[in-house]
């Protein structure tokens, strides 16, 4: 459903991504873990062309996405979790949620709003609050929330665990699944918490410098040796 | 007291007028982060525009005052508009991933281009127009001393206060005004929520310069003279309002104009009209110096 082939994306002289092939398919979680500085934010804002690929194809459904533009690529069904959350911080809490919707018809948005709100009783009590105002958990929640009101078919979620304390880490891996299992939504996930990302997903990929280096089923790669050795033990 | 309440009636006028024309500063500065220094040519263009629909519904006979108007502001929006949006399309955009200082040379450039070329298609001597509406009511007499506000004054308050509330219900509730609201903050982040951003930006420009329209059109109604030189000491004072109420505020613009439109009123009625200009200088100047924020903005984090 989505695959990228040979992409290099560079930053003005940094090459940044030197060669990536992988692919998602539909209803999957795949994860993809690796060093500070492999690439890994790189290559999921590349995937939404914020860098566009400099050499390589991206592919979704079978269509050329490479060249469209930003906005094009989300309202064919994608959405962007960022590294950092980047909500909105001056606009309200119900504000953020609406412009996620963005991609969607006039009319749909109510259903959607309250689903989001099922999913995060927090932000409904907080919709007309200030989105800066929120903790780092709300924040995250939030840009979740605005991602989802696109109804993307695949979500792009980078480090959504950063900074959270380990019972909300393993709240939101918990909302991850929810999602993806009753809403159907594929979802690509960036984290440094490699041990959970690789219980939760079904697939996997290792990046260093720029490349995949390494590709398996979650399983075989929480017992790889190197794998272990790197991302797993003293860094759980 | 007559004559004091006399100049706050023609201050507040003017202040509205600048104020229209110091939204399009702050709305483009807010989305972009820069100044648009072709922003006052475009209210030059929209007066020129204004005088010449006036012009035309008057040779097409007609004569219901009403209707003239509509007809004319409409049409004149239209026009000034266009150029709003062309300014964008061939000053900014080309030069979107540029060094910040490229598009405010282009802006310039372009500023100087529409002045000349005003100024070639219409003649370098001043433009009149017969008085439109005339009359008003006396509000009170003092003494020997009658206040009068004009109709023209009270069509271009009543103009301007529905403008504003029209301005204040789409940037603080419509999908338009959450997207330049979402593109002011985070541009990239907008893009990846769907926001068509260049669009965004264009729809920007295109409505500062439909207000500029509207405060060039209720010049050539108060004054009833337009040259091709008033964009730039409009320009100017505009963007003191602006900076005054904050750069980057939309109250803050309509209250930078006022307060502007005050101060010039009063000082010409009390010291000397020879000055008058100068008073905005030195607002802008003594603003820049102790409250760069101007009266109602937020302190700059990111921006420059
Ligand atoms: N905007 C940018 N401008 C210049 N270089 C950048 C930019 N963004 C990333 N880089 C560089 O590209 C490389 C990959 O960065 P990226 O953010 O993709 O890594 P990452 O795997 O997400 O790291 P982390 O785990 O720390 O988030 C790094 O060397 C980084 O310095
Ligand atoms: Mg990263």
């Amino acid at each position: 459903m989505l695959s990228l082939a040979h992409v290099h994306v560079y930053h003005g002289p940094i090459h940044a991504l030197r060669g990536v092939d992988l692919s998602v398919e539909m209803g999957e979680i795949v994860t993809l873990i690796g060093a500070n500085g492999a690439g890994k934010s790189t290559l999921l804002m590349s995937i939404c062309g914020a860098p566009r690929a400099g050499r390589g194809r991206v592919l979704w459904d079978g269509e050329d996405i490479t060249d469209l533009p930003s906005f094009e690529i989300i309202r064919r069904g994608i959405a962007q979790v960022p590294e950092g959350r980047r909500i909105f911080s001056r606009m309200s809490v119900l504000e953020n949620l609406l412009v996620g919707a963005t991609p969607l018809e006039d009319g749909q948005r109510e259903e959607d709003l309250q689903r989001v709100f099922a999913l995060f009783p927090t932000l409904k009590d907080r919709q007309h609050q200030r989105g800066g105002t929120l903790s780092g958990g709300e924040q995250q929640m939030l840009a979740i929330g605005r991602a989802l009101m696109g109804r993307p078919r695949l979500l792009l979620l980078d480090e959504p665990s950063l900074g959270l304390a380990p019972r909300l880490v393993q709240r939101i891996f918990e909302i991850i699944e929810a999602i993806n299992r009753e809403q159907n939504v594929t979802v690509f996930l960036v984290e440094q918490n490699a041990y959970h990302a690789l219980r939760l997903a079904h697939r996997g990929y290792v990046m260093a410098n720029g490349r995949i280096v390494l590709a398996g089923e979650s399983k075989a790669l929480l017992a790889n040796r190197e794998v272990r050795a790197a991302y797993l033990e003293g860094g759980v | 007291m007559g004559y004091f309440l006399q100049q706050l009636i023609n201050g507040v006028t003017l202040g509205m007028i600048y104020g229209l024309v110091a939204i399009g500063y702050t709305m483009v500065y807010g989305i972009l982060g820069m100044i648009n220094f072709a922003h006052g040519e475009i209210y030059m263009i929209g007066a020129f525009i204004s005088i010449l629909g006036f012009i035309l519904v008057g040779l097409a006979g007609i004569t219901a005052v009403p209707l003239a108007l509509i007809i004319v502001l409409t049409a004149t929006m239209i026009f000034t508009a266009a150029y709003g949006w062309s300014v964008e399309r061939v000053a900014y955009r080309p030069l979107r991933q540029a060094p910040r200082l490229a598009p405010l040379i282009s802006a310039i450039g372009m500023s100087i281009f529409l002045q000349n070329y005003v100024q070639l298609s219409q003649g370098a001597q001043v433009k009149t127009l017969p008085p439109f509406i005339e009359g008003g009511v006396v509000l009170l007499r003092d003494a020997d001393f009658a206040v009068r506000i004009s109709y023209v004054q009270l069509l271009i308050w009543l103009l301007t206060l529905v403008l504003m509330a029209g301005f204040a219900w789409i940037i603080g509730r419509t999908a338009l005004g959450r997207a330049q609201r979402a593109c002011a903050e985070d541009r990239v982040m907008a893009s990846l929520v769907g926001i068509n951003v260049d669009r965004t930006i264009s729809l920007t420009f295109v409505l500062g310069a439909a207000l500029a329209a509207v405060a060039g059109t209720m010049v050539t109604l108060y004054y009833g003279v337009v040259d091709f030189f008033i964009g730039f000491l409009a320009g100017i004072k505009a963007f003191t309002a602006a900076v005054l109420g904050g750069i980057g505020s939309l109250p803050g613009a309509m209250l930078g104009g006022l307060i502007l439109g005050l101060v010039e009123a009063f000082w010409s009625a009390y010291f000397t009209t020879e000055y008058k200009d100068v008073a905005a200088f030195t607002i802008l100047v003594l603003v820049l110096i102790f409250r760069p924020t101007g009266l109602l903005g937020r302190p700059e984090v990111e921006k420059v």
